[in-house]
């Protein structure tokens, strides 16, 4: 038992946070990329100098990033440990990207400090930014069809970018001579460091304030009570193995399904991870590093207990056996760039979709889980130049057993906004036709799934290639307790007036479009939850009433009838239809 | 100057700001012996007005004899929240009906697949007609009038009583949302129609979408509270026009104000940040970080150069955004109600649970039983159990000390006073990051600022929070408890204009820039002319948003005035940029987004030092002080405390913490070592001590 008292510990733990906060702020603040200024994809935390697992980190970084710094932090220290890298001074700042040493994918981009104390390294502080380009083969780094990493960008090591505070010329040009829009990078390195060193300032204050001993002993003292309540959350499910899995539709590249299989057993106070029967490494771009793997079960386990505080001892109670010899847990060469935005999300479904039954308050059924992007690249002839837009896109989430599922949330993985339509109709040469509620998408259920959006988009000029990473196209993001799954990712082209489904159904890279052809998507809904023969007849009034649900839809889905008008409920009809169904 | 104007030099001014609990007037009588009045009652939430008349009668005053009364309401945030909205009708661009429901694809939280999101207007009342704009402004698809006959039709027959037309692209292009207006303005039975591109031009089919809805659906409800409240005031023999708070921290006639009731959504924290510049103005502060500490929640904003900060972009809830100009306030989630709990790894947690008025803190005696950030006040001896406001039953702090033992102390191996006075400090540390985060972080130094105290229990904390924030000196206003009624009574006329350019600064010349200034000054002077009242002077300030090309954040650059030429923008932009970010970014070019223009009219000065009665001042210090009491505090523990009657304070008076300063409304605490001075307005102005080690 420690020392400490509690004020101190409390006072101690709130400093190291907002030392996180200020340096999330100060990051998206000055970046350039709207991809970190605007959509947060990044995430900024303090590393321990031992072993660089995670102190503290901010509550606003990109969820996806959850626990992830602290495996690419740990092998820049065991690399310098053994002589790969070279050891650091003060001032100095490394940048590596690379996914095999504790990375997601290339367009990741980390920044890792030392902060040094007397002339040790007292703790390392890190961040992750999401660069808009890497390099390789296409625009943006989310090759559809990559089959090797190299095809996906420029892969750095832990290189130092700053020696002794000033920025390495030589580095620095070739990074520029790899990547698209070269220009304007110079911002958000400028912006990544400056948060690391808004970090060390605050750090340098706290140990002034507090002294090292103290600040070290809290250290300690925090991560242990984080495990403690993880341990003490975990304790109360019952003891067994529960069983869940997901699917990636495809890797982009061969057209069969992934599987992640998932037993978590529970026993004591520890949850034991087996992926063990997943699908063996893929072709495309749909593998996952160890490290995102790791994180994403993390993150699923935030999700469904987001109070416990963040640091390394909450992830000490869950045990991930190494799923080696599956797509994820993938290896040099294999490429990765689907692992942060996709697979991530399948993973954390699979955890879902296992704890559900053993903690039905706390999770909910499965929510859309893709990042829907959709990406047109081509050349706009009124304005002379090429382009490349992004429309990501949200769907429902699961119904839960507080409430219906949320309507076109954000991805599982992130928390960023999609852009207006106005500002996307200003800077390309397209045409929204549509952007909607997708109506009949929220699986039933006692509490029915969100819905997902369906958009239309026509290029207005030029020729364009359109590509295509998203995922449940197959399944739909399954039911949970008796709830039925939402409905499925749709993509159609339309191309001189026919209609073109990706094989892959939700994946397809370079559709040649010209002007006057059209882009159809309709995200997934949210699974249900509890058998929708239960729902309330007058919500479900109430969902037809707003449109949601067709008369025929209440009656298939909820085996609810309505007078002719659709205006109230035939609770005799109603009954009988519940009664034969069941 | 005309004759209007000579009659508000000695004039009679009332403000009154209805709140949360409390309605609060504030009577300045300009004449010659005329004094302040003050009255708080409580408000009256179905009916504002009821408070308000409450509170003037409370006065005693003849209402008659009020030259002009200023007034601050909730009517419309407290329905936006509770979401008590007018039956509201959408009619928007085929294809585009659920934007409002679909919102900009986030969540509520980080971190937890819950939550829900209610739209403002639901979506069988939201109907599509055929028509479209491009970004550019182009006509691509005419207006089917027809079909906006049928919508409007549909929508009348639906019951509702308030319209919006929403409209993609109006913003480049409102022909279309103007022609439909008129269409359904031949049909709709009242004027309660709202077109998009009117409140806000600019592009964001969301945020621009729910301003107008927000807008609209709360119009009819602030139109009917406007005219209730102005009978009510006949009655009592109020026969002019009286004005309203906007939340940009200027007032309008209660005649225009529902034009754009949107804006009036953020008047009570409005005016107590401009009644915070006003009175720091005066006392010779011009940067200050207001802090206005309530019972469930805290209003922090930043003021520079006396000009509080003013944002397009609040969000005053989940996924509400309310896009027009207005005092850029955050709310930090924690409030005297704030309940502190320990949490299963044995780590004391403030909030976010509130006690919020009812059951209350523990002291309330309303059935309470969780310890809250007041309740630690009052076990510390920092607040007299004698004069607590709104207490029911009284309760002994002894037993609230056992609280804390039994909920918080036994967890933590603390005795009751130990676990309050954590209670204290880590409510304190939690407000100040929160304060940090939203103001002196964005690129601020702490020493060039005063926290400026108010509301209930801002002055109770004020001294520590500042010692965390290393700012170096707080004031606390005559009256902390009134702020808002005061706001009322002195702020200006105001009116705001955004006009989005979005150029390269290089590719402007000055006559655009200039041109642009000229018409946004135009306007504005234009409707202060329209106004009952006549300003004293007009002050125009321009700023522009600007920011380097790729990047999305805006930078608002102050200019010095209308005539400025691209080179000097770049520098003005470079300059603000690096004090901002600490960051120079030579290589990059510069982008022009908006130019903006605030036309104030300014009113007759206020007279600030008869808030405290001059006459019932004491001759010395020790004329003042009305006892001592044990008060504990972080650096030491308990000490026996003098306290004073602030009121009873002479002017010139140094008071050496530690300390108490009790008034009616508001206790305000020394820590050991701070020096506090009088200044003739009755501000308290105090001197943090350095911090000593630990």
């Amino acid at each position: 038992m420690t020392t400490l008292d509690a004020i101190t510990l409390s006072v101690i733990e709130a400093g190291l946070q907002q030392v996180c906060d200020e340096m999330d702020l100060a990051f998206s603040r000055s970046a350039f990329s709207p991809v970190i200024a605007e959509a947060n994809d990044r995430s900024d935390g303090i590393y321990s100098a031992e072993d660089g697992s995670v102190i503290a980190q901010g509550i606003g970084g990109l969820p996806v990033f959850v626990g992830v710094m602290q495996h690419s932090t740990r092998t820049l220290i065991e690399m310098i440990a053994d002589g790969r890298c070279l050891p650091p001074d003060e001032g100095d700042i490394y940048i590596v990207n690379d996914p095999y040493l504790g990375g997601t994918h290339l367009m990741d981009v980390r920044f890792v400090m030392p902060v040094f104390r007397n002339g040790a390294i007292f703790c390392w502080l890190s961040n992750t930014g999401h660069w808009p380009d890497i390099g390789g083969s296409v625009p943006g780094g989310f090759s559809a069809s990559a089959t090797a990493v190299e095809q996906e960008g420029l892969r750095l090591p832990p290189v130092k970018l700053f020696k002794a505070g000033a920025m390495d010329p030589e580095i620095y040009a070739i990074i520029c001579s790899n990547i698209r829009i070269a220009d304007q990078r110079i911002g958000d390195i400028r912006a990544q460091a400056a948060a690391l060193r808004v970090g060390e300032d605050r750090v340098l204050r706290i140990l002034a304030r507090y002294g090292d001993d103290t600040v070290v002993e809290a250290i300690a003292e925090l991560r242990s009570r984080a495990a403690e309540q993880m341990r003490k959350r975990i304790s109360a499910i019952d003891d067994g193995v529960y069983r869940g899995k997901a699917y990636v539709d495809s890797d982009g590249v061969v057209d069969e399904p992934l599987l992640i299989a998932l037993a978590v057993e529970k026993k004591g106070d520890t949850l034991t991870f087996d992926f063990a029967g997943s699908s063996p490494p893929c072709i495309g771009p749909m593998n996952s590093v160890l490290a995102t793997t790791l994180s994403s079960v993390y993150l699923a386990m935030r999700h469904i207990f987001p109070d416990v505080p963040l640091n390394a001892g909450a992830f000490e109670p869950l045990v991930v056996k190494r799923p080696e010899g599956t797509f994820l847990d993938a290896l040099y060469p294999r490429p990765v760039s689907g692992c942060a935005a996709e697979v991530s999300q399948r993973i954390a479904e699979a955890v879902f979709s296992a704890m559900v039954g053993a903690l039905p308050q706390d999770v909910t059924a499965a929510p859309a889980g893709t990042s829907g992007n959709f990406a047109l690249g081509g050349h706009d002839p009124a304005r002379k130049r090429d382009f490349v837009m992004y429309q990501l896109s949200g769907g429902g989430y699961g119904g839960n057993a507080g409430e219906d599922g949320l309507t076109n949330g954000c991805s599982t993985i992130g928390i960023s906004k999609s852009p207006p339509i106005e500002v996307m109709e200003q800077a390309y040469p397209v045409l929204y036709r549509r952007y909607a509620l997708r109506e009949g998408s929220g699986g039933p259920g006692r509490l029915r799934g969100g819905f997902g959006i369906e958009y239309e988009i026509e290029l207005l000029r030029g020729e364009a290639r359109a590509s295509f990473v998203m995922d449940h196209g197959r399944y739909g993001p399954q039911g949970a307790l008796g709830g039925v799954d939402g409905a499925p990712n749709i993509v159609t082209v339309w191309q001189n007036g026919k209609a073109h489904v990706p094989p892959h159904l939700s994946k397809e890279q370079d559709i040649p479009l010209v002007a006057g052809d059209r882009v159809e998507v309709g995200t997934p809904g949210g699974g249900g939850y509890g058998d929708p023969l239960t729902r309330d007849p007058q919500q479900v009034l109430h969902d037809i009433e707003m449109g949601y649900y067709s008369l025929d839809q209440a009656r298939e889905m909820f085996a609810v009838a309505t007078t002719p008008d659709g205006r109230a409920v035939d609770a005799v009809e109603t009954a009988r239809i519940r009664s034969a169904t069941a | 100057m005309n004759e209007n104007n000579e009659q508000m030099r000695g004039a009679v001014v009332a403000g009154i700001d209805v709140g949360g609990t409390f309605t609060d007037l504030i009577l300045l009588d300009g004449r010659t012996n005329g004094r302040v009045h003050i009255a708080k009652t409580p408000t009256t939430l179905r009916n504002q007005a009821h408070g308000v008349i409450a509170a003037l009668d409370q006065t005693d005053f003849p209402v008659g004899e009020i030259d002009l009364i200023v007034h601050g309401t909730t009517t419309t945030t407290n329905a936006v929240l509770e979401r008590r909205l007018a039956r509201t009708g959408l009619i928007t661009t085929r294809g585009f009906r659920d934007v409002l429901e679909l919102g900009r694809r986030t969540r509520p939280q980080p971190y937890g697949m819950t939550g829900s999101f209610v739209p403002v207007i639901p979506r069988n009342l939201r109907l599509e007609v055929t028509e479209r704009m491009e970004a550019s402004g182009r006509v691509r698809e005419p207006l089917d009038e027809d079909e906006v006959r049928v919508a409007v039709r549909a929508l009348l027959d639906a019951g509702c009583e308030s319209l919006v037309i929403h409209f993609l692209h109006a913003y480049a292009n409102p022909a279309h949302e103007q022609r439909a207006a008129d269409i359904a303005a031949e049909l709709w039975p009242n004027d309660h129609i709202t077109a998009g591109h009117a409140l806000l031009s600019e592009a964001r089919e969301f945020e621009r979408g729910v301003t107008a809805a927000v807008s609209a659906s709360v119009q009819p409800i602030l139109k009917r509270y406007v005219e209730r409240l102005r009978t009510e005031l006949a009655g009592r023999g109020y026969r002019r026009d009286y004005l309203v708070m906007n939340g940009n921290g200027g007032m309008i006639s209660a005649r225009l104000v529902t034009r754009e009731a949107a804006k009036t959504v953020m008047s009570g924290p409005a005016s107590g940040v401009m009644a915070a510049a006003y009175t720091a103005r005066r006392a010779g502060f011009a940067n200050l970080v207001t802090y206005d500490m309530g019972g469930t929640s805290t209003d922090v904003a930043l003021i520079r150069d006396a000009q509080p900060a003013v944002s397009n972009e609040i969000e005053i809830e989940y996924a509400m955004p309310i896009h027009v100009p207005m005092v850029d306030v955050h709310t930090v989630g924690a409030g005297g109600g704030s309940i502190a709990r320990v949490d299963d790894a044995g780590l004391i947690r403030i909030g976010p649970e509130s006690a919020g008025a009812s059951p209350g803190p523990i002291c309330y005696g309303r059935g309470g039983t969780e310890p809250t950030i007041t309740d630690a006040n009052l076990v510390l001896g920092r607040l007299d159990p004698h004069k607590l406001l709104s207490v029911d039953n009284p309760v002994t702090v002894a037993s609230v000390a056992a609280a804390f033992a039994d909920r918080i102390g036994n967890k933590t191996d603390l005795d009751g006073v130990e676990a309050a006075g954590a209670v204290l400090r880590l409510a304190n540390l939690k407000m100040a990051g929160a304060i940090r985060m939203v103001s002196l972080s964005r690129g601020h130094d702490p020493r060039d600022f005063a926290l400026f105290a108010f509301g209930g229990a801002g002055p109770l904390h004020a001294t520590a929070l500042a010692r965390e924030l290393a700012i170096p000196r707080v004031v606390v206003p005559a009256r902390p408890g009134i702020t808002n009624a005061l706001g009322c009574v002195v702020a200006d006329l105001r009116h705001d204009f955004v006009r989005t350019v979005n150029r390269p600064v290089a590719d402007l010349n000055r006559s655009l820039i200039e041109s642009v200034l000229s018409e946004q000054v135009a306007e504005g002077t234009a409707l202060i002319d329209e106004e009952a009242i006549t300003p004293d002077s007009i002050t125009v300030l321009h700023s522009a948003d600007m920011q380097f090309v790729g990047q999305t954040h805006l930078i608002n650059v102050p200019l010095p005035d209308g005539a400025v030429d691209a080179p000097t923008l770049q520098e003005l932009f470079e300059i603000a940029y690096e004090a901002r970010f600490k960051v120079k970014l030579p290589e990059i070019r510069a982008n022009l987004v908006n130019l903006n223009t605030s036309v104030i009219g300014q009113r007759p000065s206020a007279d600030l030092s008869i808030l405290i009665d001059p006459a019932g001042r004491a001759a010395t210090l020790d004329g003042a002080r009305t006892g001592t009491r044990s008060v504990w505090f972080e650096n030491g523990g308990w000490a026996e405390t003098p306290v004073y009657a602030r009121d009873r304070l002479p002017l010139d008076a140094l008071v050496v913490g530690p300390a108490i300063l009790e008034q009616m409304d508001a206790t305000t605490v020394l820590e050991p070592g701070d020096r506090a001075t009088g200044d003739a307005d009755g501000n308290i102005i105090i001197e943090i001590a350095r911090e000593t080690t630990r």
